[in-house]
């Protein structure tokens, strides 16, 4: 019976770190995942993140940020509904989206209604820093209500 | 003597098998479903702060996680082998306690003002990421060892019954 195998998402922003053992076994680290994408709606651009923002995957996510912006996207709305896991390592990741984007008066908007993810936000106080929204449209109004 | 011991290569990649095996054992250990994400936010914290110093400091050096069922207790000890103050801000305890950048008061919350970050690239404080674990567990202890720093924190757990 012939093998199936099923390609894993292809990121267009490589990963970082040292990915697969040199002896060629599936480390635990292959199956870290971090899956980024980003369109355009309503003239502001949403990224929309998937799975863990770490120590390890948050350069990803930095590269992303600096790229849209380096493309004169200064609207950005991060989606971070299907986020399972954040540490201080990403947030310092928004942080620094945050101030790049305010150096060109744009804005750095959070979909988040997950508890576990909004904790370290309000542990941070970085609550009161990012306007945090329960839905997409919903930050894209409130960002189009301040224009 | 620790119900699990791990050493691992200062490698970001590794923090996640900490937080991995930090969980599980948690769960073990019976610690509540509800405090499961705190432990895994809070071992992730303390290992990623060690994995950074160690790469700057001693990238040859393991950094070792412990964990311990005291049975109405799970007990996570971190432990780095790199100077707590060989560079200002970056390893050691003291920028914790003297909120320049980040304060960790007794609510329960650590505060941080993004406008004192150098550039939009700068890391966040190493501080922050062991003002971040105050926040999660209640009861930490940082103290200084011979060769680096320990963070030992712990949550509560439910024996289970035989």
């Amino acid at each position: 019976m012939p093998r199936r195998i099923i390609p894993r998402p292809v990121s267009p922003y490589p990963a970082v770190g040292p990915g697969r053992s040199d002896d060629g076994c599936m480390a635990l680290e292959d199956f870290v995942e971090l899956k980024l994408g980003h369109h355009t709606k309503d003239g502001i651009e949403v990224v929309d993140v998937e799975g863990e923002i770490d120590v390890y995957t948050a350069p990803r996510l930095r590269e992303l940020l600096i790229d849209l912006v380096n493309k004169n996207n200064y609207q950005l709305v991060v989606n971070m509904e299907k986020v399972e896991f954040l540490d201080s390592t990403g947030l310092g990741v928004l942080v620094g989206g945050l101030k790049r984007v305010r150096a060109y008066d744009g804005s750095l908007d959070l979909v988040c209604t997950q508890e576990r993810i909004l904790k370290i936000f309000r542990i941070t106080g970085l609550t009161k820093v990012f306007g945090i929204h329960d839905t997409v449209d919903e930050a894209i109004a409130a960002r189009k209500s301040e224009k | 003597m620790p119900t699990v011991e791990v050493t691992f290569t200062p490698l970001p990649a590794h923090v996640r098998t900490a937080r991995l095996v930090a969980t599980a054992v948690a769960r073990r250990s019976g610690v509540d479903e509800a405090l499961l994400d705190e432990v895994r936010l809070a071992v992730g914290e303390a290992c990623s702060r060690a994995v950074e110093a160690h790469r700057r400091h001693c990238p040859a050096e393991p950094v070792r996680l412990e964990l311990t069922d005291l049975g109405e207790r799970f007990e996570v000890v971190v432990t780095d082998a790199a100077p707590p103050d060989a560079v200002p801000g970056q390893g050691g305890i003291a920028p914790v306690m003297d909120g320049a950048a980040v304060s960790a008061p007794d609510d329960g919350t650590a505060s941080f003002a993004p406008e004192l970050m150098d550039s939009p690239d700068s890391a966040f404080p190493a501080a922050f990421g062991l003002a971040v674990i105050s926040g999660l567990a209640d009861d930490v202890r940082i103290s200084p060892t011979d060769s680096g720093l320990s963070v030992r924190m712990s949550w509560p757990a439910v024996t289970a019954a035989m």
